[in-house]
């Protein structure tokens, strides 16, 4: 599997998407800067990190969402190219219309470090794929724009059309309001695009893949997608 | 010529930074304030001198970038 992780001034977590990403390929990605026009040719995934693209100036991601390298991202997705966007990757995404919805300023307006339980809300999906669906897994957070909006026809598509694919949770499970620290619509965390080959995430499932990270719970994204591509 | 974009959000979208004014408001005893609503607004010198064009030129941006219209709603005045 040949995966692309964009570069955009102000991005800070591409080292540990690709040490995510070797580990679940045997593969060094490929790291490209955003100023470029075209993917390489063989890329299978195409990975947007996290960070604080150009200073969140304007809105968070609304200056990468623009960046020369998107048209080929969006044309990617077009031809039913796979992507992942987490944390500002995810902001990325939807200001660049890939997803639905946008992410705002958290509810309590503190910026929030700290881990989270996710619940796995479909195992219908290349990145969700190696999780049994209600599923509950730890993901460190780090974002000060993460509550996730959208109108409320947008929401109950994404719902029928099982397009949540991780809701903030306790520990047990339950999506509780204090479990939504970002005050999120109906705890989303993550959702999947209309082909289901693009998801956006606030958390970070990079930063828990191996034991001297303290855990491996976010290795399973990693799995799913590598296994889905590994025969592309 | 100058225009200038005011960008809101939209009624319904939460708007922390505005509650969070509207409760500091309060607490410097200022108790008649109501709502309170933040936004920006940007300043764009124009090349144009035609007010239409310079007008649809404006709004044009603000949709491709000053505003996400899926959160914010934007409104343009010519100076």
């Amino acid at each position: 599997m040949n995966a692309v992780i964009l570069l955009f001034p102000g991005t800070n977590r591409e080292r540990d998407m690709a040490i995510a990403l070797h580990k679940a390929t045997g593969k060094k990605p490929t790291i490209l800067f955003h100023q470029e026009t075209s993917l390489p040719a063989g890329t299978d995934l195409v990975v947007l990190p996290g960070g604080f693209s150009h200073g969140d100036y304007l809105r968070c991601g609304a200056m990468a969402a623009r960046s020369p390298i998107m048209p080929a991202v969006a044309e990617f997705a077009a031809k039913g190219g796979h992507i992942l966007g987490v944390c500002n990757g995810f902001q990325i995404l939807t200001e660049a219309g890939l997803l639905p919805g946008a992410l705002l300023r958290n509810a309590g307006l503190r910026f929030l470090s700290m881990d989270c339980h996710l619940r796995v809300e479909t195992s219908d999906s290349p990145f969700t794929s190696r999780w049994q669906k209600g599923e509950v897994y730890r993901a460190p957070m780090a974002h000060g724009d993460g509550n996730f909006f959208c109108d409320d026809e947008t929401l109950a598509r994404l719902n029928g059309e099982a397009r949540v694919a991780f809701r903030y949770v306790d520990a047990s499970g339950a999506a509780t309001p204090e479990a939504n620290r970002n005050g999120a619509r109906e705890n989303i965390a993550g959702i999947l695009s209309e082909n289901r080959r693009i998801l956006g995430m606030m958390p970070h499932p990079e930063d828990l893949v191996d034991p001297l990270m303290g855990g491996t719970d976010g290795l399973p994204l990693f799995e799913s997608i590598a296994g889905v591509l590994a025969a592309a | 010529m100058k225009a200038r974009v005011t960008v809101m959000p939209k009624n319904g979208v939460l708007d922390p930074q505005g509650k969070a004014i509207e409760h500091a408001l309060g607490t410097l005893g200022f108790a008649t304030v109501g709502e309170v609503r933040t936004g920006k607004i940007i300043e764009l010198e124009l090349a144009e001198t035609d007010p239409d064009k310079a007008r649809a030129q404006a709004e044009e941006m603000a949709r491709k970038l000053l505003a996400n219209t899926v959160i914010e709603s934007f409104r343009v005045e010519l100076a």
